[in-house]
């Protein structure tokens, strides 16, 4: 029988509804599991003060009136970047060290709504600038399957939080890579929805045209619950879009992938790729096809060339959106931030400044455009293209020190689709000296549904989202 | 193809610019690690790009407008707007001098 913290959302509620545990027995189960792991892991930067009187509403609610929202008593690991009324938010930097957010973001408060109920705030790299959470203020976080391993970022902490399961679910967002990447490093599932399919209003702005907030969990089923939740238009966030959602949860069970068509990248299998982990690629291609689908090695872009579209259109949006923090109408002295968050803003002011605007930010969106075109000329004849989403497993701690574009050069094949604004799930499919290693299915804007379908068949026909025994990696 | 320097004094244009005040020690390393970088995106020279557009925005919306009414949904209460300011004075921000100061001119 699994214990508490195994379950999915649906066993979750499966035991509520039978009566075999109640939110509050939950809830008190992950306290415990969090006093116990969370010092050496460093996961949760706060916890929710008032867990136990909501888990006590939410148990009543569900006496009263049983099962009526779709997320009800679920426990959920949200990123600190998500404003949050009542729980401190900082993006791990210390210039919201003490940061108490005056209003709630649109996708926590639909969780709130749909009853989700909220354990803690999660590490992450400072601002989201990095794929390691090494760049937190706070300390990096450690990976649960080797603590002598990096969590992968910026959502390092929420991937960290499933994979230890200190949470049912969690909460993060991506700009380019930062759900798929610590999902993929932590051997967890994430699912990255289209750019303005999740509201970015209330979740602290890193690049604003690439900005996509999306869960990370135990399956793809429970990935496709929260995305329901979370996406559609909002009015605080111009840029979301007016597209019906989808019932992403009706594309899960398919029995088989037959019609599928799946463009494997050709370039997505690097040169300097270790041959471990080009062979688990092609064996989830293979897997594919027994389930029915027809992969065609398929050819893009050299993905280097995302890296520096990647980097310009980033850092230039990073220097726009922090110039905010100016420690007058909120937070702390601009001198406290640091080393990679300066790094930022500056190299961003240099490429939106006068005489470099053309020759770097003008010319990155130009390369931009080609990058989309080659996308939509593929999803003409594919439903999906698939690859790794990182060319090897976790690195070490200290990994990103010294290195200005470690997260950049990290994301490589994760950032032509964050690029194009596409949607992606990042799911384990091997593991390679013990570490577990992602397979990333994307798909065209706001096909959602062709994602959720091919990677919840894969999910149901192999057995790869393990979790680690912390009391033999701690 | 060009190469782009970037210079100690560039760098300390920049951080004027940006408004951050850096370590000398930050100012040579920053010129040196911007210089890399650049060098990686100097690679996108190698794309032809004439008859292309760029793309500022990937999910084809433009001109979102709203009527131009006061939503109660997205105004912060005075007190919650002042509530995480440093300094406030008769429910305004308090905000540093900037013209006929002491500091620095900027740029």
């Amino acid at each position: 029988m699994k214990q508490l913290h195994e379950l999915t959302i649906k066993e979750v509620h499966d035991g509520y509804i039978n009566g075999d545990f109640n939110c509050t027995d939950l809830v008190k189960h992950f306290l415990a599991r969090i006093e116990r792991y969370n010092p050496k892991l460093n996961i949760y930067l706060a916890l929710n003060e008032k867990v136990l009187e909501q888990a006590a509403a939410i148990d009543k609610e569900i006496l009263e009136k049983g099962i009526t929202r779709p997320l009800l008593g679920i426990p959920m690991a949200i990123k600190e970047n998500f404003l949050t009324i009542g729980m401190p938010t900082t993006a791990s930097s210390n210039i919201l060290r003490d940061y108490q957010p005056q209003y709630e973001s649109t996708v926590t408060q639909r969780l709130l709504d749909a009853g989700a109920i909220f354990l803690g705030k999660t590490n992450m790299d400072s601002f989201a600038h990095g794929s390691s959470t090494e760049t937190s203020d706070f300390g990096p976080t450690l990976n649960p399957w080797n603590i002598d391993k990096l969590p992968g970022g910026s959502s390092g902490g929420s991937a960290a939080a499933v994979a230890a399961q200190l949470a049912t679910v969690a909460l993060g967002s991506e700009t380019a890579g930062s759900i798929r990447q610590p999902a993929a490093w932590c051997g967890v599932t994430g699912l990255k929805p289209t750019y303005g399919r999740t509201s970015r209003y209330g979740c602290i702005a890193m690049g604003s045209s690439l900005d996509s907030p999306g869960p990370i969990a135990k399956s793809v089923e429970d990935c496709a619950l929260i995305t329901e939740v979370i996406s559609g238009q909002d009015r605080k966030d111009a840029t979301t879009s007016p597209s019906p959602v989808e019932k992403y949860s009706e594309s899960l069970n398919a029995p088989d992938l037959r019609g599928v068509r799946i463009g494997l990248v050709k370039e997505y299998l690097l040169p300097n790729m270790s041959e471990d982990v080009k062979n688990l690629i092609l064996d989830a291609a293979d897997k594919l096809r027994l389930l029915g689908a027809t992969v065609d090695e398929i050819s893009l872009m050299d993905p280097r060339y995302a890296i520096g579209v990647y980097t310009v259109i980033q850092r230039s949006e990073v220097s726009s959106n922090l110039a905010r923090f100016d420690g007058i109408r909120f937070g702390h002295d601009r001198g406290v931030l640091c080393e990679e968050t300066k790094r930022r803003i500056m190299l961003g002011t240099y490429t939106l400044s006068a005489g470099y605007y053309d020759a770097f930010y003008k010319k990155a969106q130009a390369v931009r455009t080609k990058i989309v075109n080659e996308f939509q000329e593929v999803f003409k004849t594919y439903d999906a293209v698939i690859g790794a989403v990182s060319p090897g497993p976790a690195l070490s701690v200290g990994a990103s020190k010294n290195q200005p574009m470690f997260g950049e050069m990290e994301d490589v094949l994760v950032e032509p689709s964050s690029i194009a604004g596409l949607t992606s799930v990042g799911l384990p499919c091997g593991f390679v000296d013990g570490l577990p290693i992602g397979l990333q299915i994307t798909a065209d804007q706001l096909k959602e549904t062709t994602v959720v379908k091919i990677a919840d068949c894969f999910q149901r026909h192999t057995n790869f989202q393990l979790f680690p025994d912390l009391e033999k990696t701690i | 193809m060009h190469t782009v320097t970037v210079s100690p004094e560039e760098v300390k244009k920049i951080g004027k610019l940006a408004n951050l005040k850096l370590q000398e020690n930050e100012v040579d390393l920053f010129a040196g690690q911007f210089t890399k970088t650049l060098e990686v995106v100097n690679e996108l020279n190698e794309i032809d790009t004439s008859n292309v557009d760029a793309t500022y925005q990937v999910n084809g919306l433009s001109n979102v407008t709203r009527a131009d009414e006061i939503d109660m949904d997205r105004v912060l209460p005075q007190n919650i707007a002042l509530r995480e300011a440093k300094k406030t004075h008769n429910g305004f921000f308090v905000v540093e001098r900037l013209i006929d100061s002491d500091a620095e001119e900027l740029i």
